[in-house]
């Protein structure tokens, strides 16, 4: 399997970069770390006229606190990121989840503001970042914009980004100390996608839970948060951890596909749920 | 369309060619420089056989255009040994017939010796979690995970 | 013969292999590797995008006119060009390299692109315009048309059936998979128009019967169609048993376009479209006696192989057919054989060959049968092996079983698995409300193929019109060359089974050298080696014959040697034993480099009788390998290894996932030529029969389209997702092989599925299940009900209808 010809460009400033897409618009596709885009290429799934390879813009790969919050450049490859110490001691529902990304390989490669940008709804970080309430910084000839997790991913493989738009910068509120997560997903295989995915943080404050987000991805057409079971837990503690789980199944509505039924699905979200509270809290 | 002009280096030596912007890393390894101990088993980044390293870090060559190596040193399997003496992982697989038909070996060598630079004593659960991202359909794995595991405790 | 000195034999070491250097250096030559021809065009396939169709229009012109495209070969061509390909059942759709005015299965082929480069022949593809009539897929098996419809009866089942205190009557499937080797199919084709023949280049790894099935189509005779394997495959598992009609497209591209043609495989069109094991649909009927005895056994099989009876199906239904009555004493045995066709791609060989599929449905029943009988399954398997005293012993179908000791290995394996503590922890965690379940099977492992069980397809009268079929035969040839090289050439194309290895070792211990000086080809020529139409890498046969052949060779030539040193060490031939590198005797020696120089430097110094040159050519037959006989009985495998596996899993209750928390084999292969790649061949089947147990599976959905059509939708197990495999050994050398040793390799695909089934349904106290059994189908089977105690976790009530 062979791409489709296409041009080439290879800009070597973020300038040069937003004027390709520009004049482009939605007939380029952005190559970033490439191991979503290039498999489409070699597919002939996506045919775009311009491949605009971003990997020499500089300034693109910095990741720093800032005023509590943590910036992480879209150029940040999903390694680096999980490698992180300020990720793994400010972000650590993030870094918690990298070593579901892909493989040892292809975190080598893939990136972070590729993965949000790419938005498949079974990848593990347009979750975290939703549920660390984080947004995306994006760039054009028009100028930057800041877009929170909540806007931006609209439904499968979609985002609010315009066609001249190149996602810079992703920007993560870091946890408050006393924030406990976890991770939990099911997956068929080591680093496959996801049949069912959760993502919990609790805030603990005098023992009771202050806050709590629960997301979930995979069985949803983008990620989602389910603030009801997030309430429940804030109302009753890590006892309503059952009740939250059921309330989390029932927001959903899966398709039957190829690898699970839509009820199982369903079901792994209770279970999952559950045992991400439960994880998070001991 | 829109040929480009590549510089970088293959195993330590200097290359220059002129390439279609589609040409993928790994034919031109394999057929622009006939360097054909990197193997193609899928062409979508999954099987792992095409792994190669890119400035040190192991990568799936298939996922990546020949140009985007412009600039930079790539290994392949053809520079693991130091002439007629075997690299300690290439040893270790032939003490543990890790390798059966050959064909995914020189991918999971290359990721091997990346992991070992980067964590020189990685526990067998590293070990095995990076081998997911590699097929072999002839080993069943454990002598691979063995190999590996006896480089990493020497 | 020579001096009798305590003297260890390679043969039976575990010797590092010769192969893995220039593997390990990324110096192996597959075929893509390489460039056999120059000036080759690169092809692409245009394959049907419907399952059933009408190809009303197919204009190539537009991708003629594509700049860097060399021509177009349709499949309008390809019918003009070729004859259907030959096969053993009469009443099926005649199969071509490319489909014409219909195609059968999506991604069939319909036409063929040579270009400049891949990337340009794709690019050509796209310009072809195709237009379809739609017609209705077929995609059940049960819906399937029938085309062969042949019943065998052993005994009496029936009066056996009567008198049974128990009747398991139930309904198997075994599901369609692929062993999908890491390297895909790969053709470069060269007609050559004076000669009028065809030189293809082909990871093909036999049988070579295919060779003239191959010829057939191109109405060549079997020496103008030279068929060339290349030094190093990467993996076959029997998939590239098929590549011939690939290797007749491409042939027949290069004959129109007068360019050879290249053509590499990709990973999408071989999982559209190169090859499959069959689905099977078995319903057994077992009669037991009230103390377990197995009084009777009747199978209905239909047999699935897709879009065409491609040869060499239906084999796949034969293969075992000397094994129908397993491991198991039962006389009375009777089988209806219907292969029907679905709109699938064709299918063919796959590890394990028709084994998984019968071990499936016979020790799923068994194991059924005990839970009814309130047996222990190791109990009701112990009651009805064949006895060790019984061997060789005479299946009713035919079969002859070489050697084995069966309760033996019973005895190991449970011993191995810590049955008793095993059952006893299985009692305190159902206790707990866990559900752990243990499983075992009892697994005949045939090897070495009866060539002439295929004509089973055919009844006994029709056999009768036609030349016989019989026998499995490998050819082998060594030659020491004037400088005292030695090389050995042997025709069973391995894909990474060692077998240059192994063949260096049984030279070696022949001519008294290391294995190390001895140069193994395994390339084969149809032009220039030996080679018989059973020649290849498949039923496991190359420790029986291959190894044979070796072994045979160097024998003489060995015998030859030692003619030649008796003349100069002055003694009799019976008196010089090889060994070092050297002949000696009175106590003297020569070495092999100087009798290498008496036979072709001076021949005239030969002794009498002694012809020049060291070249000696062998062919090993298995024995017993008679066709079918009028009764329908059939030898169909020469040598039986035997596999006892047991299993303890433990099963979620909330998601379904399988946790295999011990697995252990126990082998009889008879003699173990090399027993670190014995142990290799051993994890690499069991690595296929637990990726068939738990997750692979070839879906299309109603309309005939693939959805396993990449890596991401089919799942191959990795290193993480396997269990463990603790192996075990015992050895009843067979009477039958030259070396003593049994095939190994495809038990554990046979054994697996039915093990991790017969697991899965002792944890769940259910008797249906099916595989894969991927965690959302277990679960499925736990949330409708049927388990010990209450099933998965409660249900919202919207999901309890399913």
């Amino acid at each position: 399997m062979k791409p489709a010809p296409f041009a080439y460009e290879r800009p070597e400033t973020i300038e040069e970069a937003l004027a390709v897409l520009a004049v482009h618009g939605d007939e380029a596709k952005v190559l970033a770390g490439g191991q979503s885009l290039v498999p489409m290429l070699n597919m002939r799934l996506l045919r775009p006229s311009v491949v605009v390879d971003v990997n020499r813009v500089p300034g693109l790969d910095g990741l720093r606190a800032d005023n509590g919050e943590i910036r992480v450049g879209a150029l940040v490859r999903q390694a680096a990121f999980g490698g992180s110490r300020l990720v793994r001691e400010r972000l650590p529902l993030a870094a918690s989840c990298v070593p579901y990304v892909g493989h040892f390989v292809t975190r080598n490669r893939g990136t972070v503001g590729g993965s949000i940008a790419h938005a498949d709804v079974s990848a593990e970080l347009p979750l975290a970042l939703l549920v660390q309430g984080g947004s995306a910084v994006v760039a054009s000839t028009r100028g930057r914009r800041e877009i929170p997790a909540e806007e931006l991913f609209l439904t499968h493989f979609t985002t609010a980004l315009a066609p001249d738009e190149l996602l810079v910068e992703t920007v993560w509120p870091a946890s408050e100390p006393e924030t406990r997560t976890a991770w939990v997903e099911l997956a068929q295989r080591r680093g496959d996608y996801a049949l069912a995915m959760v993502a919990c943080t609790l805030r603990v404050e005098g023992g009771l839970v202050a806050e709590a987000r629960i997301g979930l991805g995979s069985v949803v057409d983008r990620p989602s948060l389910v603030p009801e079971a997030a309430e429940a837990l804030v109302r009753r503690g890590v006892d309503a951890a059952p009740e939250a789980a059921v309330l989390a199944a029932r927001s959903v509505e899966p398709y039957d596909n190829l690898h699970a039924s839509a009820r199982y699905q369903r079901h792994l979200v209770r279970v999952l749920v559950e045992r991400a509270v439960r994880q998070a809290w001991a | 369309m829109g040929l480009r002009e590549i510089e970088l280096r293959v195993n330590d030596r200097r290359v220059r060619e002129t390439v279609e912007p589609r040409l993928l890393l790994s034919d031109f390894l394999r057929h622009t420089l006939g360097l054909t101990g990197t193997h193609v088993g899928c062409e979508h980044g999954v099987c792992g056989a095409c792994t190669v390293r890119l400035d040190g870090d192991s990568v799936r060559s298939c996922l990546l255009l020949a140009v985007q190596a412009d600039g930079s040193a790539v290994e392949t399997v053809e520079g693991l040994a130091r002439g007629r003496e075997l690299h300690p992982l290439q040893r270790a697989f032939h003490e543990e017939h890790a390798l059966q038909c050959g064909f995914c070996t020189p991918g999971i060598l290359m990721a091997a010796a990346d992991l070992l630079e980067r964590d020189g004593t990685p526990s067998r659960e590293t070990i095995v979690d990076m081998l997911s991202g590699h097929l072999c359909r002839c080993t069943g794995y454990e002598p691979i995970v063995e190999a590996i595991a006896k480089v990493a405790n020497r | 013969m020579g001096v009798a000195t305590e003297r260890k034999t390679w043969v039976g070491q575990a010797l590092p292999r010769l192969e893995d250097a220039a593997l390990l250096r990324g110096e192996g030559r597959f075929l893509d590797d390489l460039d056999p021809v120059k000036n080759a065009g690169h092809a692409a396939i245009l394959r049907s995008q419907l399952a059933h169709a009408r190809i009303t229009r197919l204009d190539p012109s537009a991708a003629l006119e594509h700049p860097g495209v060399i021509g177009v070969l349709t499949g309008e061509d390809v019918a003009a060009m070729s004859r259907p390909f030959p096969v053993g059942v009469e009443a099926a759709p005649p199969y071509r390299a490319a489909a014409h005015e219909v195609a059968r299965y999506a991604g069939e082929p319909l036409a063929v692109v040579v270009a400049k480069d891949r990337y340009v022949a794709e690019d050509a593809l796209e310009l072809i315009e195709v237009e379809y009539g739609p017609l209705d897929p077929v995609m059940d098996a049960d819906a399937g048309a029938v085309v062969s419809d042949r019943s065998f009866r052993y005994g009496d089942p029936e009066a056996a059936l009567a008198r049974a205190d128990l009747v398991v009557r139930e309904r198997f499937r075994s599901p369609r998979w692929s062993c999908t080797p890491v390297e895909c199919y790969a053709v470069v084709a060269d007609w050559n128009a004076a000669a009028g023949s065809l030189t293809a280049w082909a990871n093909f790894q036999g049988p070579f019967t295919l060779h003239s099935v191959a010829a057939g189509a191109l109405g060549l005779t079997g020496s103008k169609l030279r068929l060339i394997t290349p030094p190093d495959s990467g993996g076959s598992f029997g998939i590239k048993a098929t590549v011939y009609v690939y290797v007749v497209l491409m042939g027949l591209a290069s004959r129109k376009l007068g360019v050879p043609v290249r053509w590499i495989e990709d990973r999408l069109e071989h999982l559209l479209g190169s090859s499959a094991a069959t689905e099977r649909l078995t319903e057994v009927e077992a009669g037991f006696s009230a103390d377990g005895e197995l009084l009777a056994l009747r199978y209905d099989v239909v047999e699935d192989v897709g879009a065409y009876i491609r040869a060499p199906e239906p084999a796949t239904l034969y293969r075992m057919h000397g094994s129908l009555s397993g491991a198991y004493r039962v006389r009375n045995v009777a089988t209806r054989n219907r292969v029907v066709l679905t709109n699938r791609c064709p299918t063919g060989l796959n590890r394990g060959f028709g084994g998984p599929q019968l071990y499936f449905a016979l020790e799923r029943t068994l194991a059924i049968a005990a839970g009814r009988l309130g047996v222990d399954p190791a109990e009701l398997a112990r009651r009805n092996l064949v006895r060790a005293r019984d061997f060789p012993y005479r299946t009713p179908s035919g079969g002859l079983y070489d050697s084995g000791d069966y309760e033996a290995c019973l005895d190991r394996a449970l011993e191995l698995a810590r049955y008793e503590e095993r059952r006893r922890e299985q009692a305190d965690a159902r206790a707990e409300g866990r559900l752990v379940g243990i499983g075992l099977a009892c697994i005949v492992e045939p090897s070495i193929s009866n060539m002439g069980y295929i004509t089973l397809a055919q009844t006994s009268a029709e056999r009768m019109q036609a030349l016989p079929k019989s026998g499995n035969a490998e050819a082998a040839t060594v030659a020491i060359n004037a400088l005292g090289g030695i090389t050995v050439q042997v025709g069973t194309t391995p894909q990474g089974q060692g077998h240059a290895t192994v063949a260096a070792q049984v030279a070696a211990d022949a001519l008294g050298v290391d294995p190390g000086v001895i140069e193994v080809v395994t390339a084969l020529d149809t032009s220039t080696s030996a080679w018989t139409v059973a020649s290849g890498n498949y039923s496991s046969r190359f420790s029986g014959v291959g190894a044979g052949a070796v072994h045979k060779a160097a024998t003489r030539l060995a015998a030859k040697l030692r003619a030649i040193a008796a003349a100069e060490l002055g003694c009799t031939a019976d008196e010089v034993d090889l060994h070092d590198g050297k002949a000696h005797a009175n106590g003297g020696n020569v070495s092999l480099r100087r009798l290498a120089g008496v036979a072709h430097w001076n021949p005239d110094a030969l002794p009498p009788g002694i012809e020049p040159g060291l070249h000696e050519t062998a062919f090993d037959a298995a024995p017993n390998l008679a066709p079918p006989d009028e009764d329908d009985r059939v030898a169909s495998s020469a040598a039986h290894g035997f596999i006892v596996d047991v299993a303890v899993v433990e099963v979620d209750r909330e998601t379904g996932q399988v946790a295999v928390l011990d697995y252990v084999t126990v082998h009889d292969a008879g003699t173990l030529l090399n027993p670190l790649i014995v142990d290799g061949q051993v994890r690499g089947g069991f690595a296929h029969g637990a990726a068939a147990a738990l997750f692979e599976r070839i879906v299309y959905d109603q309309d005939g389209n693939l959805l396993t059509g990449s890596f991401v939708d089919y799942l191959c197990p990795t290193a993480p997702d396997l269990p463990a495999v603790t192996i075990g050994h015992l050895s009843t050398p067979s009477p039958f092989t030259t070396l003593g040793a049994k095939g190994l390799g495809e038990g554990n695909t046979m054994s697996a599925p039915a093990v991790l089934a017969n697991a899965v349904a002792d944890a769940l106290g259910i008797e249906g299940v099916e595989i894969p059994l991927t965690p959302a189908r277990v679960w499925e089977l736990l949330a409708n009900g049927g388990t010990h105690g209450s099933p998965v976790g409660p249900l919202l009530p919207e999901d309890k209808a399913p």
